[in-house]
């Protein structure tokens, strides 16, 4: 399939006194045309700073990309001039935030912030600028735009900051659409309803969506290819459908595991992940799930597995075999017990 | 059934607020945070509390302890009014319940060590005999799960998952009968989150305790809860055993609620029902039922009167002039208007 962005071996950190802190540590994945992929990754796994890299926005947050390569639509991002990438940037790629109050300007209209975005991009008057913003904030699903556009970012509600977010993102009909965490702060039914926008819109408009998230319950929802992310690296790339079949890596299915489920049997101990996730300054040697690992061998802790095609998908671990030989003697296990 | 431990009648918490213009005489509107609500909690039960935010699940928690002072109501614990108490009377009444905070970087004072937190516990409520303080504080830290020899480290030191096992140790220290667990988990990731909600179900059936769990999680609650209240814009709409609830929901909130859920199990979801528009300001809630705004099934009726909490089935409450009966889905109900 038509591939839209191809990240290879991106390794982006922070400068710190004496080293060089890598948050994201040689990270290789890509994103074909209409696809929505989701990132999934407990705090300090690189998701985010992966994302700010497209967007090449980590430099303002005094990051740095290392190495790597950030092919869009056939060209490299990273070699880009700030000049350059202004043009991509809110254009072709668009980026919507988890905090949709700290991301709007409290001192301006909803409508001015929309207008910008839109004339930034197109040269077009004001008045049909204004035009186009009353069709997007419909399209996002807030009623009476012209009321709207005159309000100011604290009269609306969190999940209507949100659309308004998302409204300022499509102004430029963009091919990508990077959503951080867009639902955290938001309450389920709230949720909800944005999640089904992003897929209206996704089919009405075409795009490709990259979507952070840390619940993996959201990228059950939304995902067609499932990316697991942990302390850097990426663990495991998989189709949605094989995921949440099937997970694979170990610390995959830890995640699920650990999750408290809407059905089935309750109140019995969870599956968790024993201790915690190591910081960026103090990365275990070989695998960095190791620690943290039951299946984990000596070769585990001197070696760092490389991320392999594994049928369909793509895992890194040195121990599949024994991952999946222990799942299937779950499985029969149960079967037996029912 | 245990007899309860805890109960609350027809509590009420109402906050004032100015209108802004102040030449306008009579300017003060209350925001009705806590809209008559009754309840019980049985001894060695946990009760579990949803609702999205705002919906005064947090205010009820701290209201039952007098963190804050309910402006009418009643609340008995172990039959007895505490309302009525005075300072003195309330310090001894904190030995028995206790709080767990939701965010475990705010509720740990940085300057002191895990150790000091918890050993203040022993101060404050100076127990009658005298006890060896460091040999509890290490017992309470190795009930958490933690390492006894940690108690001289700062929270700075610990990581979120420890830091809210120290908060829980910190509850847990007088050994009360009742803790309200506020959010307790709501801050830390995904895979540490199980390791805390194992640790207060290990707790609750090793100390006996009875539990308040308030959490917009509805996973979590499910996992976690004897039996699960539902709040919305203040009031309790449905309040039952989990397996009810979570199975058989009555109310129509509720019922759209746990269908907006993200699951891991997409494929066994039963048809989603996305309600329309936010939760309405409390300040300004909409006469009548308080959900009619968003509800599917609202009629006139709806308007007019506030739905009274009524016993559809044994022992599982719900206050709506319509609820759904125990083979209806709101989907259907909806798609027969």
């Amino acid at each position: 399939m038509d591939k839209i962005l191809q990240v290879k071996n991106l390794v982006t950190g922070y400068q710190g006194k004496n080293t060089f802190m890598k948050a994201v540590d040689g990270v290789s994945f890509d994103i074909d045309r209409g696809e929505t992929v989701c990132i999934v990754g407990e705090s300090g796994s690189g998701k985010s700073v992966t994302s700010m890299s497209i967007m090449r926005l980590i430099e303002y947050e005094n990051g740095k990309i290392i190495e790597g390569d950030i092919i869009f639509n056939g060209e490299n991002i990273v070699e880009k001039n700030n000049y350059e990438m202004r043009k991509i940037r809110g254009s072709k790629i668009s980026m919507i935030f988890q905090e949709p109050l700290t991301a709007l300007n409290p001192v301006f209209t909803i409508g001015r912030q929309i207008v910008e975005a839109i004339r930034f991009h197109q040269s077009v008057k004001k008045k049909e600028a204004y035009k186009q913003a009353e069709e997007l904030i419909q399209l996002v699903g807030i009623s009476d735009p012209r009321t709207r556009l005159k309000q100011y970012p604290y009269e609306l509600s969190g999940g209507m900051r949100q659309r308004v977010m998302i409204a300022i993102a499509l102004a430029s009909n963009p091919q990508l659409l990077i959503a951080d965490e867009p639902t955290t702060a938001l309450d389920v039914t709230i949720e909800a309803q944005i999640l089904d926008l992003l897929r209206k819109l996704k089919k009405e408009k075409k795009m490709s969506i990259m979507l952070i998230t840390h619940d993996i319950g959201v990228a059950a929802e939304m995902a067609d290819k499932v990316i697991i992310m942990y302390a850097g690296k990426i663990m495991e790339i998989s189709s949605a459908e094989d995921f949440f079949e099937n997970p694979i890596h170990p610390y995959s299915r830890g995640l699920l595991e650990s999750v408290p489920k809407m059905t089935g049997e309750r109140g019995v101990k969870l599956n968790s992940i024993s201790g915690s996730i190591p910081s960026l300054s103090n990365v275990p040697s070989g695998c960095r799930f190791s620690p943290r690992c039951p299946f984990a061998t000596e070769q585990c802790i001197n070696q760092e597995p490389v991320l392999e095609k594994f049928k369909d998908r793509q895992v890194a671990c040195w121990n599949i075999d024994n991952v999946l030989r222990d799942h299937l003697k779950n499985q029969t296990d149960s079967e037996v017990f029912q | 059934m245990n007899p309860p431990l805890l109960k609350i009648e027809n509590l009420k918490k109402h906050f004032v607020i100015k209108n802004g213009n102040s030449f306008v005489a009579n300017n003060k509107k209350a925001v009705k945070a806590i809209d008559d609500v009754s309840l019980e909690i049985f001894q060695g039960e946990t009760l579990g509390l949803v609702g999205e935010s705002g919906c005064g699940k947090s205010t009820l928690g701290k209201n039952i302890l007098r963190l804050q002072e309910p402006t009418e109501g009643q609340v008995f614990f172990k039959d007895k009014d505490i309302l009525k108490y005075n300072n003195r009377e309330l310090r001894r009444l904190r030995k028995e319940m206790q709080i767990i905070y939701q965010d475990p970087f705010g509720s740990l004072n940085p300057r002191f060590t895990i150790g000091e937190i918890i050993g203040e516990m022993y101060e404050i409520h100076k127990t009658d005999r005298e006890i060896d303080k460091l040999s509890e504080i290490k017992k309470m830290l190795e009930l958490v799960g933690l390492d006894s020899e940690r108690y001289n480290s700062y929270p700075h030191e610990l990581s979120g998952g420890q830091r809210q096992r120290v908060g829980i140790a910190r509850a847990l220290a007088l050994n009360p009968d009742f803790v309200v667990a506020d959010e307790p988990v709501s801050a830390l990731d995904v895979s540490v989150q199980s390791q805390i909600i194992n640790l207060l179900m290990d707790l609750k059936k090793d100390l006996g305790l009875t539990m308040l769990f308030i959490a917009h999680g509805l996973n979590v609650v499910r996992h976690i809860s004897d039996r699960v209240g539902v709040m919305y814009l203040g009031r309790i709409v449905e309040i039952s055993e989990t397996d009810k609830i979570f199975d058989t929901p009555a109310h129509p909130y509720t019922a759209a609620l746990l269908s907006t859920v993200p699951d891991v199990n997409a494929s066994l979801r039963k048809e989603r029902i996305v309600l329309k528009g936010e939760v309405p300001s409390p300040a300004n809630p909409p006469s009548g039922c308080h959900f009619r705004t968003r509800c599917p099934l609202a009629t006139e009726k709806c308007q007019l009167e506030v739905p009274k909490m009524q016993e559809i089935r044994k022992g599982h409450y719900v206050s709506c002039h319509f609820p759904l009966k125990a083979n209806q889905s709101l989907k259907d109900v909806v798609s027969n208007l």
